[in-house]
C-alpha cells in the first residue's frame, strides 16, 4: 500500500487538488467550494471535527495531503446529509468524505485505530465472507474490539436491545454455528474481485 | 392682482358626508375663510363635480380650496389652469386618521375645521405660477468623457434624437476600455471573457451625424444654467471654442489606484508585479504578437500566476483606499481564465478576502471554479520577489487560520488595485487643507468642468472623492442641476454598469433640457413652474441663501445681491427657510402662505384641555407616510395640524417661534434622514435644518419655554406605522408638560 501511496504522491507532483479529483469520488467537486462554511455550520458533529468540510476543501486547495489524508475528520461523517441539503453549491459533501476516506484508507494513510475505520473492516468483512451481515457475530466483534473487558460493559449497556432483538427474532443467537450465507457465495467473491479490478484499472491502483 | 375670489368646496364622497358635517365646513370657510362661493358636493372628484368648479372659474373664482382627498390623489382630477389650489387633507388626515365612533365626532369635526381654515389662508396667500421667463431653450447635450461611460450617453442621446457634442482628452475614443484584451462578460452564459467591442462602438459615435467628436480636448470654462450651458473647449493645441449646451453628462471615469504605494506587495520592485492594468497591457501586446504571455522579466514560460485581491482597496488603516471598487474580483476572474486559455495547466490562484462578484457574476465565479482557478480566502502580506525572478506571496489563510501561510515560485503576481475617480476639485476642501480618506487633498485638483459658480468649479464630491450622486433615489442626479454624473465617477463600477448608468444619465440629461425648454424645474419636483424670486429692498446682502442652496443655483450680480438662476433651482425653497429678512419666496409657497396657515387655526383657550400641535412635515416622506398611516387605519391624535412642507430646509424659523407665540402647544418636524446616508430629495435640506434646529433652544428659553417644545424627527416614507405612534409619543409628551402659556393673547 505504501507503494500506491507514493506513486500517488509522486504523479500529482504538488497538485494534491487534481490527485482528489482524479481518485476520490466525487472529488470533482472540491475545486466548486466557495467556503461559505454551510457544510461546517449545518454538521450536528461539526464541533468534533478537527477539521471540518470547508476546511478539509481548503486544505486540499492549499496541498495539505498527509495532513489531510491522515485526518480522523471525515471519519465522523455520519452521513445525515445535513450538509448535502443546504451547500448553496450543491457540493455531494457526504460523499466527497467518504470518499476521502475511503482512498485514504486504500493508500494506506488512514488513521489505524479510527473506530470507525475498524468497525468498516469488521462490517465489510463479516459481510463479504458469507454475503449476508451475521448480526450477533458483527456485534459481539464490535463490542469486543478493545478486548474482554470493556467487551463485557458495552455488552451489559446494550443487553436489553440485544433481549428485544431476540424476542422479535431479529438476532439469531446461534448465528456463531448457523449463520445462512447467501445462495451463491463463490459467485458475490468472483463479483466483488471483478468490480475491484475495474475500480483500480479506473483508479490507476493496478498493480 | 385682480380681485381674489375663493370658491371653497367640501366633497361629501369617501365616508366625508358621514363622518363630518359638511355644511359646517362650508360655514367655516365662508365665515372665518372669507371665502365668496362655497358649495358641497357628494362626489367632487367625478365630472359632475369638477365641472361644478370649472363653472365658478369661468364666473370668476381665481382661488379654489378642495376640501377632500389628500393632494397627493386626484390631482388630475382637480388640475385646473390658470387659478390656485388649496388642496384640504380631509379624507387620510382627519377621518381616516380618527376613530369612526360617536364619541370622536367632535374633535374629528374641530379638526375639519380647522383645515378647512388652513386651506382657506394658504388660498389667499397663493397664485398659480408662471413659467420662469429667463429659461434656456437649448437641447444640446455635452458630454465629458468618451469612455465606455460617455460613448454610450452620447449614443443613446443621438438615438433619441438629440444633438451630441463629445468632449475627450485623450487622442482616441475608448478610455480605459480600449486597454482591456478583454471584458468581464455581460450576456449568457457568462462564462468567459468577452471581445470589449471597444473599436466599433468609437466608430459608431465617430459616424453618428447627431455627435460632435473633440478629441484632445477639455472643458476649460462651463458657465450658464440648464437649457443655456456656455462652454469652452479647448484643445490641447491651443484653440478654443465656445459652444451652448442644455445639459451635461460628466463621464470623466476613474484612474487605477497608484500601485507604486504598494511596495510591500514587490510592486515597482520587480517587473514580475503587474497591477491589473498591467496584465491588459501584457495580454495585449501578446494577443497582438499572436503569441502567449511570458514573464516580464526574462520572457519565461508562465507556469504559476497569483492575484492578489484588495491591493490597497477596502484598508481599514486609511493609508490606502477604504473602499471596495466593486469590479476587481470579476476582473481577476476574468485575467485568470487569460491563462487557462493559454494553458489549462497553468497554475492560477486568486487570494481574497470576500469575493464579491456583482452582477451575473457569480456565474463568472462557478466558471472560473470549473476552469481550474484555485480561490484562496486570505490576506497577503507580502510578496517576495527572488533573484531568479519567481516570487513568493506570503499571506494569512483566512481558513485554516495559518498567518504564514506561503505560494511560492510564482512566475507573475497580479495586483487588484481600485478605482479612484476622475472628480476633479474638491471644492469643499480648502486648498491648504490636508488629506481626507486617503485621498490627498490636492491630488486631483485639476478640474474637469471648471464652473463658473460661485460654489466652486466642479461637482460637489461624497464620500472617498465620488463625484456627488443622489444614491438612494437618483443616481444621476448631481447637486449641479442639469448636469449628471455616471460611470466610476460617481461610483467604482464595471463596463456592464458604467452602460447603464450612462443610459440613465442621458435620459436624464434629455429630461433636463425638455423641462428647462418650458421653464420648468427638474427633478425632484420635476413639472414645477414656480421659482424664487426676492424683495430687493428687503435683502441685507448676508449671503445666507447663496451659501446654504444645496445646488449651487445662487450667484451674486455685480451689487452683491442674490442672483438666482432659475434653471439651476429645485425648488426645494431652502433659501426661504434660510433668509433670516425673509425676502424669499415662490408664487404658490411662501413665508406667508406657511405663516398665515399656522396663524389661521382656532387655538382652544388653556382649560379646554385640547392642545394644539403643528406638524410641519416634509412632503417627499414624512407627508405621504401621515397619509398612507390613514390609508391603513392607523389613528393619531387629533390635535396636530399638519402643514406639508416642500423640504424641512425651507421652514424658517419665523413660523416655529409664530407658532409658539400664538398657543400652539407643540411643533413637531418631520424630515428625511441627514448625514451620509441621506435621504433628503435636496440632498442637504435636512441637513441644513437639523442645523439650524440646533439653535432653537436658544429661542425657545427666550420664550422661556421647555426644550419638548419643539420636535424634529427623522421619518422615512415606509415609516407608515411609525409616524402615528410618534404623534401620539408626543401628544402625550404635550398632556405631560402641560399647556402652553401663550394662548388667548
Amino acid at each position: 500500500m505504501g507503494d500506491i501511496n507514493t506513486a500517488m504522491a509522486e504523479q500529482y507532483r504538488n497538485n494534491f487538488l487534481k490527485e482528489v479529483e482524479a481518485n476520490v469520488e466525487e472529488g470533482q467537486w472540491v475545486k466548486m467550494c466557495m467556503q461559505c462554511g454551510v457544510c461546517s455550520g449545518s454538521c450536528p458533529l461539526g464541533p468534533a471535527w478537527e477539521h471540518p468540510p470547508q476546511e478539509i476543501f481548503m486544505m486540499i486547495r492549499a496541498g495539505r495531503r498527509e495532513e489531510v489524508l491522515k485526518s480522523e475528520s471525515m471519519w465522523m461523517c455520519t452521513s445525515c446529509y445535513n450538509c448535502i441539503v443546504r451547500c448553496p453549491r450543491e457540493l455531494p459533501i457526504t460523499h466527497i468524505m467518504h470518499g476521502l476516506a475511503n482512498y485514504a484508507h486504500r493508500l494506506g494513510l488512514a488513521p489505524k485505530m479510527n473506530p470507525t475505520r475498524r468497525f468498516a473492516k469488521m462490517f465489510w468483512n463479516n459481510l463479504t465472507k458469507s454475503g449476508r451481515v451475521n448480526e450477533i457475530e458483527l456485534s459481539v466483534g464490535l463490542y469486543f474490539m478493545d478486548g474482554f473487558k470493556t467487551g463485557i460493559a458495552r455488552a451489559w449497556a446494550m443487553k436489553d436491545i440485544g433481549l428485544g432483538m431476540l424476542k422479535t427474532r431479529r438476532l439469531n443467537p446461534f448465528g456463531f454455528v448457523s449463520h445462512k450465507g447467501c445462495k451463491d457465495k463463490k459467485g458475490i467473491h468472483r463479483m466483488l474481485k471483478k468490480a475491484r479490478e475495474i475500480e483500480d484499472r479506473r483508479k490507476g491502483f493496478a498493480a | 392682482m385682480a380681485d381674489m375670489k375663493i370658491g371653497a368646496y367640501v366633497c361629501q364622497g369617501c365616508g366625508l358626508g358621514e363622518r363630518l358635517d359638511t355644511k359646517a365646513l362650508t360655514l367655516v370657510a365662508q365665515k372665518e375663510g372669507k371665502a365668496h362661493v362655497v358649495r358641497e358636493h357628494e362626489f367632487l372628484c367625478n365630472s359632475q363635480g369638477v365641472a361644478m368648479i370649472q363653472k365658478d372659474i369661468d364666473e370668476g373664482v381665481n382661488r379654489v380650496v378642495i376640501g377632500a382627498c389628500s393632494r397627493r390623489a386626484k390631482a388630475e382630477a382637480f388640475n385646473f389652469e390658470n387659478v390656485a389650489v388649496s388642496r384640504v387633507n380631509l379624507r387620510e388626515q382627519v377621518i381616516w386618521s380618527q376613530p369612526a365612533a360617536e364619541e370622536a365626532r367632535e374633535l374629528t369635526q374641530e379638526m375639519a375645521a380647522d383645515y378647512m381654515r388652513m386651506g382657506c389662508a394658504e388660498a389667499k396667500k397663493i397664485v398659480a405660477p408662471t413659467p420662469n421667463p429667463e429659461h434656456g431653450t437649448n437641447k444640446r447635450i455635452l458630454v465629458v468623457g468618451g469612455g465606455v461611460t460617455g460613448m454610450t450617453a452620447a449614443l443613446e442621446a443621438a438615438r433619441a434624437g438629440y444633438e451630441v457634442l463629445l468632449v475627450e482628452k485623450a487622442g482616441t475614443l475608448g478610455g480605459y476600455m480600449a486597454k482591456l484584451h478583454k471584458r468581464i462578460p455581460y450576456r449568457e452564459p457568462f462564462a468567459d471573457p468577452q471581445a470589449t467591442g471597444v473599436e466599433a462602438m468609437a466608430a459608431a459615435v465617430t459616424q453618428d451625424p447627431r455627435i460632435t467628436v473633440f478629441l484632445n480636448s477639455t472643458t476649460t470654462r462651463t458657465s450658464g444654467a440648464p437649457g443655456r450651458f456656455s462652454v469652452d473647449i479647448t484643445a490641447e493645441s491651443g484653440g478654443t471654442k465656445t459652444e451652448n449646451v442644455g445639459a451635461i453628462v460628466m463621464a470623466s471615469g476613474f484612474t487605477p489606484y497608484d500601485a507604486t504605494k504598494l511596495p510591500e506587495f514587490g510592486y515597482g520592485k520587480s517587473q514580475n508585479v503587474v497591477d491589473q492594468a498591467g496584465l491588459e497591457a501584457l495580454a495585449r501586446a501578446a494577443a497582438a504578437r499572436g503569441e502567449p504571455m511570458r514573464r516580464p522579466s526574462d520572457g519565461k514560460e508562465i507556469k504559476s500566476v497569483v492575484f492578489v485581491q484588495c491591493a490597497g482597496q477596502r484598508d481599514a488603516t486609511g493609508t490606502h483606499l477604504k473602499y471596495c471598487s466593486g469590479h476587481c474580483c470579476n476582473t481577476s476572474m476574468k485575467q485568470a481564465m487569460y491563462f487557462k486559455e493559454q494553458n489549462p495547466d497553468i497554475d492560477t490562484a486568486i487570494i481574497y478576502t470576500d469575493l464579491r462578484t456583482p452582477g451575473n457574476g457569480e456565474d463568472f465565479y462557478r466558471s472560473a471554479q470549473r476552469k481550474g482557478v484555485i480561490f484562496t480566502k486570505g490576506k497577503v502580506a507580502q510578496v517576495e520577489v527572488g533573484g531568479n525572478g519567481s516570487a513568493t506571496v506570503h499571506f494569512h489563510d483566512l481558513i485554516l487560520d495559518d498567518k504564514a501561510a506561503t505560494m511560492s515560485g510564482v512566475d507573475l503576481v497580479v495586483l487588484a488595485t481600485g478605482q479612484v475617480p476622475n472628480s476633479g476639485v474638491n471644492i469643499d476642501i480648502p486648498p491648504d487643507a490636508q488629506d481626507i480618506d486617503g485621498v490627498k487633498a490636492g491630488e486631483h485638483a485639476v478640474s474637469v468642468l471648471n464652473l463658473t459658480y460661485r460654489q466652486g468649479p466642479d461637482i460637489p464630491q461624497l464620500k472617498y472623492g465620488f463625484t456627488d450622486s443622489h444614491f438612494i433615489c437618483f443616481p444621476y442626479e448631481t447637486r449641479r442641476t442639469g448636469i449628471y454624473a455616471a460611470g466610476p465617477v460617481r461610483r467604482p463600477m464595471d463596463i456592464a454598469q458604467a452602460v447603464e448608468d450612462a443610459t440613465g444619465a442621458a435620459l436624464k440629461a434629455i429630461q433636463a433640457v425638455e423641462n428647462a425648454g418650458l421653464g420648468r424645474a427638474a427633478h425632484p419636483r420635476s413639472g414645477d413652474l414656480s421659482f424664487p424670486t426676492f424683495r430687493r429692498e428687503g435683502c441685507t446682502q448676508c449671503k445666507r441663501c447663496t451659501v446654504e442652496c444645496p445646488f449651487g443655483a445662487i450667484d451674486e450680480d455685480e451689487q452683491r445681491y442674490p442672483q438666482f438662476n432659475e434653471g439651476r433651482c429645485r425648488r426645494c425653497g431652502t433659501c426661504m427657510g434660510a433668509c433670516p429678512v425673509r425676502v424669499i419666496s415662490f408664487e404658490n409657497y411662501s413665508v406667508d402662505s406657511v405663516g398665515s396657515q399656522i396663524k389661521a387655526i382656532d387655538v382652544p383657550d388653556e382649560f379646554s384641555e385640547k392642545p394644539r400641535i403643528l406638524l410641519l412635515a416634509c412632503e417627499n416622506d414624512a407627508y405621504p407616510a401621515l397619509d398612507m398611516a390613514g390609508v391603513s387605519g392607523h389613528t393619531s391624535s387629533a390635535f396636530i395640524r399638519p402643514v406639508p412642507v416642500r423640504c424641512l430646509g425651507s421652514v424658517n424659523m419665523i413660523w416655529i417661534t409664530d407658532a409658539l407665540n400664538s398657543g400652539y402647544d407643540g411643533v413637531m418636524l418631520m424630515g428625511c434622514r441627514h448625514g451620509d446616508e441621506y435621504q433628503c430629495h435636496f440632498v442637504k435640506g435636512s441637513e441644513l435644518a437639523n442645523y439650524r434646529m440646533s439653535k432653537i433652544d436658544d429661542t425657545l428659553k427666550n420664550l422661556n419655554l421647555e426644550k419638548d417644545r419643539v420636535r424634529l424627527l427623522e421619518v422615512a416614507i415606509a415609516a407608515i406605522a411609525r409616524v402615528p405612534e410618534l404623534i401620539n409619543d408626543y401628544a402625550a409628551k404635550i398632556q405631560e408638560i402641560g399647556m402652553s402659556p401663550f394662548k388667548g393673547f
